[in-house]
């Protein structure tokens, strides 16, 4: 229906049409955006400081995104060799590839190059971080159940490639230290049984290091076919997200079947264009004041040096982790090896992780047999369970990441290395267990305690003139008491309070005319 | 009340006369909302402080730059900033709790019939009436996927036929240093180390695969046999293993003299080298030996290999032959 004959009087809140009118118009008149749009800008986003968590994530990937074209302005993704004559003294003259010159460069001689590669590294520190926290906030509040399984899964899969992204990121400068995770995915790649060798030769372009192919491939699956991907699943995550709506805690007049929280426009958005910039206002600081990955002091990569307490990005960890206490399991019987050792930590444990982790909300419905639609979000305590088994994973893979620094660990505490390496061993699966049964009491005890995780009351002591004391509960404070919300649809127009006027405590008028 | 709002989705517009005043609680206002003169006042400090921030980079910029107070200048201004406007939207803006109705996702009955009979009849009807041009289609689809494949895959690498077994190590090659200096039996302390590859292999690629770590366990008359197949390999008291780790190949890089082992970095593998050690895998994930090169001391007093490594260097792959 057009709009453009509409008169003043026809007018929502009586306003005289304004430029943005005809604007909108001209657009309604072509592509009909009035319809949806206000829809949207009516959209009820809940409050909750855990659903800042995705925010963070995805704007951690904006920072990426911008930073990343940045590089590639600077970065020369080659492994020819050249000499380097550049503004950093101390490696003049030493023989490197161009990719390693070319990071020197953005380091030493491209102004703020240095603050955006560190800014870019603490942006794919941080992206994957509030992923991984954001995904357990997920599964402890249940918010993956019907009809989330789908987005559960896009989510795992963001998370994951992230990681890969992120390795073939800290790849690309061709340092000592990146060179030899290189060589170690090499190996990876080459002990999967009957086409390791042929996948190991293709993907290098040869036996290790290959012909100089694998920097150049390594990043334009960095820099384009990796974040194509990436994108492309965060525009059907947050697709999802509208058209399933959000979930919510449960309370004050909340239910399965509404959504209650501020509107898109203004309030959202003004909101989280805000936390956009506090996100990277934060990673920019880190960028010029954090040192990270300064491979100048690292070196070239050159095939046979090494450095020592090599340990690789934080999200590495939990595989490196399991590299190093894996027992040397080779297989070799029938003409053929099986490098177990590093097939099974390198390859199969990441595999089974992934499938663990997508067929999850699949498994848990198998389970507790409760395939229902879920919109209000659980108490982790209310459902101990799966509290119990998130929280022993969790300790699983954190042990796996502390076992990424076992030679440190022996360094620092004065033990031989096979003493720290038989304590992982035991550890990884002995503090799992012991997690799961502790996190398990503790939800039985906080479900059966009445008030918990509400604000305590003061207690006061009365004297009495006789002299008695007495104990009184006082009043609870305005926002604790359970007072049912009266529901409200979003007003058409929202008038805020006269100058000078100030509001009764907890009330806000809304006047809202069609 | 939801009813109008579902109406008003629907782009209906209403009559022009106001609804009555709506008031409902909210339990999450914050104190500041109700001072909105207050809320204005730290709003545009922020903003203000985000400005400078903005200001103090570009001139940063401008004289030169400097890393840290780069870092501070617009990492302190976007924060500030994106405060200052999240404030905005928390302090000065309605926050509701304003209620939308969820409205069931699934279709009705008679759509998701409909939707279901529309694929499977008109599905079928391709299927069934015309079962030769499907199976054509279906094959040349397969095919396609398959050729696709060879210049997704196939041209990425050769195939990697022996190129594993084989390195550059060959009867009679002379041991030299990374700059291609060859290697005196009087080189080395004993105790000392040095990486060395075959002469006349100079290319990044060669010293990948080639890199071998001679180590001098004892003096120059001692003959050490790690093995007693490998009575002769050990002359003047030098030993060569591979240094590529049966791991997952990091360069073996570091021989403890007292303890007579060399260690690989990355995950800690230990190997036992010396009189009756053949590069023994004593501790880590390292799964085999690491393989010894066969030396011999020549005319000139020059270090030379034997022969090349008797099996494939480094870790294990499906189609290493047992030994
Ligand atoms: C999914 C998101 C991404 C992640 C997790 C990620 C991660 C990383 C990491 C950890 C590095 C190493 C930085 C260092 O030197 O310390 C890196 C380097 C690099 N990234 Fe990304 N990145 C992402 C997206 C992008 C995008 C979208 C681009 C370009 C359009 C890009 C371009 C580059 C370039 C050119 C380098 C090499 C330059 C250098 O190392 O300084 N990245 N990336
Ligand atoms: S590569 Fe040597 S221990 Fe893993």
């Amino acid at each position: 229906m057009s709009t453009t004959g509409h008169t003043t009087a026809d007018r929502p809140s009586g306003r005289r049409p304004s430029a943005v009118d005809a604007g909108l118009n001209w657009l309604d008149d072509r592509l009909g955006v009035a319809k949806g749009g206000r829809v949207f800008m009516d959209k009820i986003f809940p409050d909750h400081w855990s659903f800042l968590l995705g925010e963070i994530a995805l704007y951690s990937f904006v920072v990426l995104l911008a930073t990343g074209v940045f590089l590639t302005l600077y970065f020369v993704p080659s492994t020819a060799q050249t000499v380097y004559h550049g503004v950093y003294k101390p490696l003049d003259g030493v023989k490197m590839s161009e990719a390693y010159a070319s990071t020197v460069n953005i380091s030493f001689a491209v102004r703020s190059g240095l603050v955006i590669r560190q800014m870019h590294h603490w942006a794919a520190d941080v992206f994957i971080g509030s992923i991984a926290v954001h995904m357990c906030r997920i599964f402890f509040t249940g918010a993956f159940r019907k009809p989330r399984e789908l987005n559960w899964i896009v989510g795992v899969s963001l998370l994951f490639l992230a990681i890969v992204n992120g390795f073939l990121g800290y790849s690309l400068p061709d340092d000592l230290i990146s060179g030899t995770g290189i060589r170690i995915a090499y190996s990876i790649l080459l002990s999967i049984p009957l086409v390791g060798s042929y996948l190991a030769t293709f993907v290098f372009g040869g036996v290790f290091p290959g012909n100089g192919v694998i920097i150049p491939r390594f990043f334009i699956l960095h820099v384009l076919v990796l974040p194509a991907i990436i994108a492309g699943l965060i525009g059907a995550h947050l697709f999802m997200l509208v058209r399933q709506k959000h979930t919510q805690f449960p309370g004050h007049g909340r239910t399965e079947d509404n959504v209650v929280g501020s509107p898109m426009f203004p309030t959202f958005m003004a909101k989280t264009t805000g936390f956009l910039f506090m996100v990277a206002g934060v990673l920019w600081a880190l960028g010029g004041l954090a040192q990270i990955n300064p491979i100048w002091q690292f070196g070239p990569y050159v095939p046979y040096k090494i450095s020592y307490a090599v340990q690789p990005d934080w999200y590495m960890g939990w595989l490196d982790g399991a590299l190093r206490i894996m027992p040397s399991w080779e297989f070799a019987g029938f003409g053929h090896t099986i490098p177990f050792e590093v097939f099974l930590p390198g390859v199969l444990f990441p595999g089974l992780t992934s499938i663990l982790f997508i067929f999850w909300p699949f498994l848990e419905q198998k389970l507790t047999g409760d395939r229902a639609e879920h919109n209000l979000l659980d108490r982790p305590r209310d459902r101990p369970r799966r509290t119990a088994v998130g929280a022993a994973f969790l300790a699983f893979y954190f042990m796996l990441f502390c076992a990424s620094s076992t030679d440190v660990l022996a360094n620092f505490f004065q033990v031989s290395l096979n003493v720290v390496l038989w304590t992982f061993r035991f550890v990884v699966i002995v503090v799992p267990i012991i997690v799961g049964l502790f996190t398990y009491r503790i939800c039985l005890d906080m479900t059966g305690a009445p008030r918990v995780g509400k604000r305590k009351r003061a207690v006061l002591i009365v004297r009495s003139a006789t002299g008695e004391y007495t104990t009184v509960e006082a009043a609870p404070r305005p926002g604790d008491g359970h007072q049912e919300l009266e529901p409200a649809p979003v007003p058409g127009f929202i008038q805020g309070p006269e100058d000078g006027e100030e509001r009764e405590p907890g009330v806000r008028r809304v006047a809202r005319r069609t | 009340m939801s009813d109008v709002t579902t109406e008003e989705h629907a782009g209906q517009p209403g009559g022009t006369e106001p609804l009555p005043l709506a008031s409902f609680d909210d339990p999450h206002l914050q104190p500041l909302a109700r001072h909105p003169k207050r809320a204005e006042a730290v709003t545009g400090i922020f903003l203000l402080i985000g400005l400078l921030g903005f200001a103090a980079y570009g001139a940063t910029y401008w004289v030169g730059g400097q890393p840290q107070v780069e870092g501070i200048a617009l990492g302190v201004g976007l924060f500030a900033f994106g405060f200052g406007l999240s404030a905005w939207g928390k302090y000065l803006l309605p926050q509701g709790p304003f209620v939308e109705k969820r409205h069931a996702l699934r279709s009705t009955d008679g759509e998701r019939a409909a939707m279901a009979a529309a694929v499977v009849e008109r599905g079928g009807m391709v299927v069934k009436r015309r079962s030769f041009l499907g199976g054509v289609l279906g094959l040349g689809g397969a095919v396609m996927g398959v050729v696709l494949a060879f210049p997704l895959l196939r041209s990425l690498g050769p195939v990697p036929a022996k190129t594993f077994e084989v390195t550059n190590w060959k009867k009679g090659s002379r041991l030299v240093d990374n700059l291609g200096r060859p290697v005196h039996a009087a080189d080395l302390e004993v105790g000392g180390a040095l990486t060395v590859f075959p002469e006349g292999y100079t290319s990044e690629q060669d010293m990948a695969v080639d890199q071998t770590i001679l180590i001098r366990v004892a003096g120059p008359d001692t003959n050490v046999v790690t093995e007693a197949s490998r009575a002769t390999w050990g002359p003047d008291g030098y030993l060569a293993f591979s240094k590529v780790c049966t791991h997952a190949g990091c360069p073996v890089g570091l021989y403890q003299h007292q303890t007579q082992q060399l260690l690989c970095p990355c995950h800690q593998s230990l190997f036992d080298v010396g009189q009756g050690r053949p590069a023994t895998n004593v501790f880590g994930p390292a799964p085999r030996p690491l393989p010894q090169l066969p030396l011999y001391v020549d005319e000139e007093g020059y270090l030379r290999s034997q022969a090349g490594y008797d099996q494939p260097i480094g870790p294990g792959f499906w189609e290493r032959t047992t030994t």
